[in-house]
C-alpha cells in the first residue's frame, strides 16, 4: 500500500471503496447507512417494484416521517389529502418491504437527521445517504455523510452502493474562541457567506481547528448540516473524544469489544499532517459576530452589526443582480441596519437548529422575558424525543409562558410542506438554513439566524442579539 | 432509459443567476407519489409573473433552457429535473451546476452542460434576437449549434455515455454484485445495524 497521507474524506471513500472506476468510471461506493423519509423515496419504492427487485439491506436502512406531518393534532388523520397519501405511501411501502419505520406518534420520529444521531445509528467511519440534501448534518461524526436523489435512493434500495465521481477536499479552518452570544450557525453563515453559494461546489467540507474542537456534538452537526448550502456534497469533522462521550450511551452505539474495535478504527480517521487539501479557507473566531442574512440565498449575510450591503459593492455582475432581485424580493434597502430590521415570525426548528441545546440556548434568554407585541413565535424540536427531553427539563414551560407555540416534531415551517407556513409578505427570523424565495411560503422573507438571535429578536421585535438585552 | 444523442429544437433564455430548486419547484409540488406530471410546478412562483419568460408566448415548445450561473442549488429534489423534463426540456445549460442537480439529471435523460459565462451570453443573444432559431444540441460532439454559432458544452464522459447508451444504472452496478458480496462479507462488526430495533 502507498502511504500518500490523506485527508480525512480520502481515507472514508478508500474505505469504502467496492470498486475503482476505470476510464472515466465512477467509483462504487458501499453506502453504511440508507435513511429515508415520505418526500424522496416513493418513486424509489415503484421503480423497484417495476423491476421486480428486492431491499438488498434492510438492517441498513430506516425510515421516519418529517417533512408533510402536522406539529399539532397529530392524533388527527392528515388534514391536507396529498401530504396525508404522501406519508401513508411511506408507510405501505415500509411494510412491503419490511422496513424500520418510526411514524407520527412515535418516541424517535421527528426529521431524519435527528433522529439518526438520536438513536446512535450514525457514527464515525460510515457512509451515510438520505434523500435529502441536509444529509451532511451526519458529517458531524465523521461520517461521509450526502444527500442524493430519488433515482439514487432506489439505487441503494436495490445495491447498498452508490456510483460517485471522487470529490476534492477543501479544509475550513476556524480558530479561537466564540465570544458570548456567538454559536455554531454564525460560523457556518459566516463560511458561506465567504465562500458564496457555489464555493464548495464538487468539494467535501473538513471543518478543523480550535473553534471546531471547541464545540459539541449539536454543534458539530449544525455546521455540517449546512455545508450544502455552500454548494458542497458533504462536510466533515473529525470523531474525538467529544464524538465518543455523545456516541457510548446511544441504543445503537456498539457494545463491548466491537466498542473497543470501532473506538481504535475511530482513531485512525483523522486527515494526516502531510495531507494536502484542494483548497483552504480561514475564519477567525475570536472576532465572529452574530451573523444573519438579508438576501434570499444562504451566501447573502452579515454580521448582524452591520448593514444592508449596496448592491453596487460586489463586483461580480450575477452577484450584483442576484442582490438587487434579492432586496427587492426581501423589500429592504441597501444601508439599512441589520438590527432595524422588524419580523412578524421567530421560527426555533428545522435540522439545522432544533436540537435540545437549541431549545435551551434560546429559553435560556427568554427566561422571564416578555414577547415583543405583534410577534408570533413557533418552536418546533426536532424529534419527539427532543420534545419529551424539554418537557422534562421545563422548557416547554419557559417557551409557553413567553407566549410560543409549542409544537410537535418535524421539518415544519423551514420548508412549509406541511400547514406551518408563512403568510405572503410575512417576515421572520429562522434558524432553519434557507432564505430562498417562498421557502417558507408564497412570497415569505427569510433571515437566517442563530437560535440566540431568533430568541432575542423574540424579544425585541428587531433582529437583535443577546447583549442587545443588556443595555 | 431512452438513447440521448442528437436532437433539434428552440431555446429559452433564464438570465437569473442562483436559481435554486425551490424555485424550479416548490414545495408543495413534491407531495405527489408519481414521477411524472411535474410540468405544472416548473417555476410555479416566478410563472405568476405575466412578464417571466416561461410565459413569454415566443419561447413556447422550447426544449433547450439556456440559464445564469450555479443553477440547480438547494434542496436535492429530482422533482427539479422531473419538472424540467416533463415541461418539456431536454437539455439545461449554465457555466455552473449544484452537484446534486447534475447527478439528478444524469439519471433521468436530462442533458446538463456546462458552458462559459462568455457562451451563455452567446446563446442568450442568439435566442433572443430569433426565438424560433433552431439549435442542434449533439451529445457525441458536446456541440451546441444555432445559427453559425457553435458552442462547446462540457458533461462527465461516463454520463455521456450511460446517456448515449441509454444504460439504467442499478443494472450496471448489480453486475458487480460479486464484488459488492466480498465487501460486505469484510464489513466491520461494529458498524451499526437498523435492526434488530433498539431504543424503542
Amino acid at each position: 500500500m502507498s502511504s500518500k497521507p490523506l485527508t480525512l474524506a480520502e481515507k472514508l471513500w478508500r474505505d469504502h471503496l467496492v470498486l475503482k472506476g476505470e476510464n472515466g468510471a465512477p467509483d462504487l461506493l458501499y453506502i453504511d447507512l440508507h435513511l429515508i423519509h415520505e418526500v424522496t423515496s416513493p418513486q424509489a419504492f415503484d421503480g423497484l417494484r417495476q423491476a421486480g427487485r428486492d431491499v438488498r439491506r434492510r438492517d441498513l436502512t430506516i425510515a421516519t416521517e418529517d417533512h408533510n406531518t402536522p406539529t399539532q393534532d397529530i392524533h388527527l388523520p392528515i388534514v391536507d389529502p396529498t401530504s396525508r397519501a404522501q406519508v401513508q405511501a411511506l408507510r405501505d411501502n415500509t411494510r412491503e418491504f419490511d422496513i424500520r419505520i418510526h411514524s407520527l406518534g412515535d418516541k424517535n420520529q421527528g426529521i431524519v437527521h435527528v433522529v439518526g444521531p438520536q438513536l446512535g445509528l450514525t457514527m464515525p467511519g460510515l457512509t451515510v445517504v438520505c434523500g435529502d440534501s441536509h444529509t451532511s448534518t451526519h458529517g458531524a461524526f465523521g461520517a461521509l455523510a450526502m444527500g442524493i436523489g430519488t433515482s439514487e435512493v432506489e439505487h441503494v434500495l436495490a445495491t447498498q452502493t452508490l456510483p460517485l465521481q471522487p470529490f476534492k477536499t477543501m479544509a475550513i479552518n476556524v480558530e479561537g474562541t466564540l465570544r458570548k452570544g456567538v454559536s455554531a450557525k454564525d460560523i457556518i453563515l459566516a463560511v458561506i457567506s465567504k465562500i458564496s453559494t457555489g464555493g464548495g461546489q464538487g468539494y467535501v467540507l473538513e471543518y478543523r481547528g480550535s473553534a471546531i474542537r471547541s464545540l459539541s456534538m449539536e454543534g458539530r452537526m449544525t455546521i455540517c448540516n449546512m455545508s450544502i448550502e455552500a454548494g458542497a456534497r458533504a462536510g466533515i469533522i473529525a470523531p474525538d473524544q467529544v464524538t465518543f462521550d455523545y456516541l457510548q450511551d446511544k441504543p445503537h452505539a456498539p457494545q463491548g469489544a466491537d466498542w473497543d474495535q470501532a473506538l481504535n478504527d475511530w482513531s485512525e480517521l483523522t486527515t494526516d499532517p502531510d495531507a494536502v487539501f484542494d483548497a483552504e479557507v480561514f475564519i477567525d473566531a475570536d472576532t465572529l459576530d452574530p451573523f444573519v442574512t438579508w438576501g434570499t440565498n444562504p451566501g447573502q449575510g452579515v454580521s448582524l452589526m452591520d448593514s444592508i450591503p449596496d448592491p453596487d459593492s460586489f463586483d461580480d455582475p450575477s452577484q450584483k443582480a442576484a442582490a438587487i432581485k434579492a432586496l427587492a424580493y426581501m423589500d429592504l434597502k441597501a444601508g439599512t441596519k441589520m438590527k432595524d430590521i422588524a419580523v412578524d415570525t421567530v421560527f426555533l426548528g428545522s435540522c439545522t437548529n432544533a436540537r435540545i441545546e437549541d431549545l435551551r440556548a434560546a429559553a435560556d434568554i427568554i427566561r422571564g422575558q416578555v414577547m415583543a407585541p405583534g410577534i408570533r413565535m413557533m418552536v418546533v424540536p426536532g424529534s419527539q424525543k427532543v420534545r419529551l427531553q424539554a418537557e422534562e427539563e421545563g422548557l416547554d414551560k419557559v417557551f409557553v409562558d413567553f407566549g410560543a407555540d409549542w409544537r410537535f416534531a418535524g421539518c415544519s415551517m423551514c420548508l412549509g410542506m406541511n400547514p406551518d407556513q408563512l403568510a405572503p409578505g410575512e417576515r421572520a427570523a429562522s434558524t432553519s438554513n434557507r432564505n430562498f424565495e417562498g421557502r417558507q411560503g408564497k412570497g415569505a422573507r427569510t433571515h437566517l439566524v442563530s437560535p440566540m438571535v431568533a430568541a432575542a429578536t423574540a424579544i425585541r421585535g428587531t433582529l437583535s442579539s443577546p447583549a442587545d438585552l443588556e443595555q | 432509459m431512452e438513447k440521448v444523442t442528437q436532437f433539434t429544437g428552440t431555446g429559452m433564455p433564464l438570465k437569473i443567476s442562483n436559481v435554486d430548486t425551490d424555485q424550479i419547484i416548490p414545495a408543495v409540488f413534491l407531495k405527489r407519489i408519481t414521477k411524472t406530471g411535474f410540468e405544472d410546478g416548473l417555476f410555479a412562483n416566478w410563472r405568476q409573473n405575466p412578464d417571466f419568460v416561461l410565459n413569454n408566448p415566443s419561447y413556447q415548445g422550447a426544449e433547450v433552457l439556456v440559464a445564469g450561473s450555479d443553477f440547480g442549488t438547494g434542496s436535492s429534489r429530482e422533482h427539479a429535473v422531473w419538472a424540467l423534463r416533463d415541461y418539456g426540456f431536454k437539455a439545461v445549460f449554465s457555466s455552473k451546476f449544484a452537484d446534486i442537480f447534475l447527478g439528478n439529471s444524469g439519471k433521468q435523460g436530462l442533458i446538463a452542460g456546462v458552458i462559459t459565462d462568455a457562451d451563455t451570453e452567446t446563446l442568450w443573444e442568439q435566442i433572443e434576437a430569433d426565438p424560433a432559431a433552431k439549435i442542434t444540441v449533439d451529445l457525441p460532439s458536446q456541440e451546441i449549434q444555432v445559427n453559425e454559432v457553435v458552442v462547446r458544452f462540457e458533461i462527465d464522459e461516463y454520463t455521456k455515455w450511460r446517456l448515449t447508451e441509454g444504460l439504467d444504472d442499478i443494472g450496471i452496478t448489480l453486475q458487480s454484485e460479486d464484488a459488492i458480496a466480498a465487501y460486505e462479507a469484510k464489513r466491520e462488526s461494529w458498524k451499526p445495524k437498523t435492526l434488530p430495533a433498539k431504543g424503542v
